[in-house]
């Protein structure tokens, strides 16, 4: 493993500016970084020296294929990984410089939410689906500007306005996962993780999360896991491709896509496996 | 080949046919056993019954209002036993626990769970009525409430780990912490569950005869606080189902067909509340 690991050369450095920014020379400041993480599974190592940096504001996005990690180390940045008994964590991940795992961990999943891959919604209303993670928080008093305010987040508003009470099961399920971005939303994150949000999700669906996206980017700071390279190509401004636990390129999204810099990126981008 | 689909269309249909008498012989069991309460006894369900003591040896009427009120005192702290450890136990073993702590508990419980019910009887009597020198609601009470918590935590727990693992990472996700995740979203998620569980329980020691015989004993008259013998109404229709007078026996159907009822009403009540939740739907 360990002469595999020192052969890879990983361009760590985040670009100096996103090609895709209407400024490009304005500075890139970073949310989050992970240095040096290793990740182990019980006995099985499933992520090797990762090291990433993710930039505010931005979109970017994990790709490669099944089993290469990439769930595995969006799990790491709320502590999510946490949840696996036997799971362990290696290295250091810093939110705004601070040590992620130093922090109390409901206190770090309020800044860092998730959408996962199957719409989640709670038995309860839609209503009560988004005012959730505020009422967990103790926020007193009315909440229906919040809930209003996530739910125009996640443009789903205009369509359960006027069925705010009724469950959240008699929605479609791209609705549904619209309502899990509004449910993230409402306690204000400032990094959004989303861990396959349209695998379960009909084109149609998956064109307005998409969309929905790229307009949040305003609000937090995004990291998305996807299958899909087209996904990634669409709404990323940077890709980091990662291949059986190791990153193995991450570039700005456009020079990921037509100028890979390593032969392997190049053999997946391309169809040759995954 | 038209011989092999015959023989294939003949064994679906007669397969069909056997998984729905036997579905319609289970449901007629219960309405045999209503309509024949109904026949026997529904005659000597009236006003008094519900309301009067019953009539001293000799005499006919009276009623069973004693026993009644008695059953419901002993389930209530049956309940007030049984259901606080079932459900609490139940949140440990599905949510907290695991390896050999959780393997010993569901065991230990499994077999409580099929001690005979004169057994649990009799370490009620030993634990209870002994160092109180007195047969009381209390000893009875207990006696139900045991057997109330092996059936209340095996299903509640059950149910609990029914509940999807992505409900309790979506909660997570949000900061809640396992507790409030417990609290607000995987209970919530599982109480139409949780609750059906309690009701079964509940039916099921609404009806248990032997570990009253030496707990609660019976009484004749009312039975004032938690100390004393007390009527109740599976007693009752053991003592008056044997005793040699007619009417008794007339009145042993009735009391049944009242066990009956109160169990059904308390079935349908509760589940009038369930209907008005959210369900999780099954995937």
């Amino acid at each position: 493993m360990a002469s595999v690991r020192s052969a890879v050369s990983v361009k760590i450095t985040p670009p100096v500016s996103a090609p895709t920014s209407r400024e490009p020379q304005a500075p890139l400041l970073m949310r989050m970084t992970v240095s040096k993480v290793n990740f182990y599974y019980g006995p099985k190592q499933v992520l090797f020296d990762i090291n990433l940096n993710i930039a505010s504001n931005k979109v970017t996005s994990l790709i490669g294929p099944s089993g290469c990690g990439k769930s595995t180390l969006l799990r790491t940045l709320n502590r999510m990984h946490e949840t696996v008994r036997s799971s362990r964590l290696e290295g250091e991940i810093l939110i705004d410089n601070q040590n992620i795992l130093a922090q109390d961990v409901t206190a770090l999943r309020r800044r860092v939410g998730m959408v996962f891959q199957r719409p989640n919604p709670f038995p309860k209303s839609i209503f009560d689906n988004v005012a959730y993670g505020l009422r967990i928080n103790g926020v007193q008093g009315s909440l229906s500007d919040a809930v209003e305010k996530s739910l125009r987040h996640a443009a789903l508003w205009d369509e359960v306005k006027d069925q705010l009470h009724k469950s959240a099961y008699e929605l479609s399920g791209g609705q549904q996962q619209r309502l899990c971005i509004a449910r993230a939303l409402a306690v204000e994150p400032e990094v959004l993780l989303l861990d396959e949000p349209c695998s379960a999700l009909d084109p149609i669906s998956t064109a307005k999360i998409e969309e929905l996206l790229v307009q949040l980017k305003d609000l937090c700071t995004i990291v998305i896991v996807t299958h899909n390279m087209q996904q990634a190509a669409r709404v990323s401004d940077f890709t980091a491709f990662l291949l059986t636990g190791q990153l193995i390129e991450f570039s700005p999204t456009p020079q990921l896509f037509t100028t890979p810099s390593d032969a392997r990126t190049e053999a997946y981008i391309t169809g040759r496996f995954g | 080949m038209s011989n092999r689909l015959r023989w294939r269309k003949f064994v679906s249909h007669f397969m069909l046919t056997m998984t729905g008498l036997c579905a319609l012989v289970a449901v007629a069991v219960l309405f045999f056993i209503l309509g024949y309460l109904v026949y026997h006894g529904g005659a000597s369900v009236s006003w008094n019954f519900f309301t009067k003591l019953p009539a001293p040896v000799g005499e006919t009427g009276g009623g069973m209002a004693n026993a009644i009120v008695g059953s419901a005192k002993l389930l209530l702290l049956a309940c007030l036993l049984g259901v606080p450890i079932g459900f609490f136990g139940a949140i440990y073993l599905a949510e907290f626990s695991g390896g050999p702590i959780a393997f010993v508990v569901r065991y230990a419980a499994d077999l409580l769970n099929g001690v005979p019910s004169i057994v649990i009887g009799i370490f009620a009597y030993g634990l209870v009525v002994l160092p109180f020198k007195h047969f009381s609601t209390l000893a009875g009470g207990f006696a139900l409430g045991l057997m109330m918590i092996p059936i209340t935590l095996r299903s509640t727990e059950e149910f609990l780990r029914a509940v999807p693992r992505a409900l309790r990472e979506g909660a997570m996700a949000l900061g809640a912490s396992q507790w409030k995740t417990i609290a607000s979203v995987v209970v919530p998620a599982a109480y139409r569950g949780i609750l059906t569980a309690i009701l079964l329980a509940f039916a099921r020691v609404a009806g248990e005869t032997a570990p009253l015989l030496f707990t609660a004993l019976g009484n004749r008259f009312w039975s004032p606080g938690w100390s004393q013998p007390t009527a109740s109404l599976p007693v009752m229709i053991f003592t008056y189902a044997i005793a040699p007078y007619d009417d008794w026996h007339r009145q042993a159907w009735a009391a049944g067909l009242v066990l009956l009822g109160l169990i059904l009403i308390t079935n349908i009540v509760a589940r009038v509340i369930l209907s008005r939740g959210i369900a999780v739907p099954r995937t």
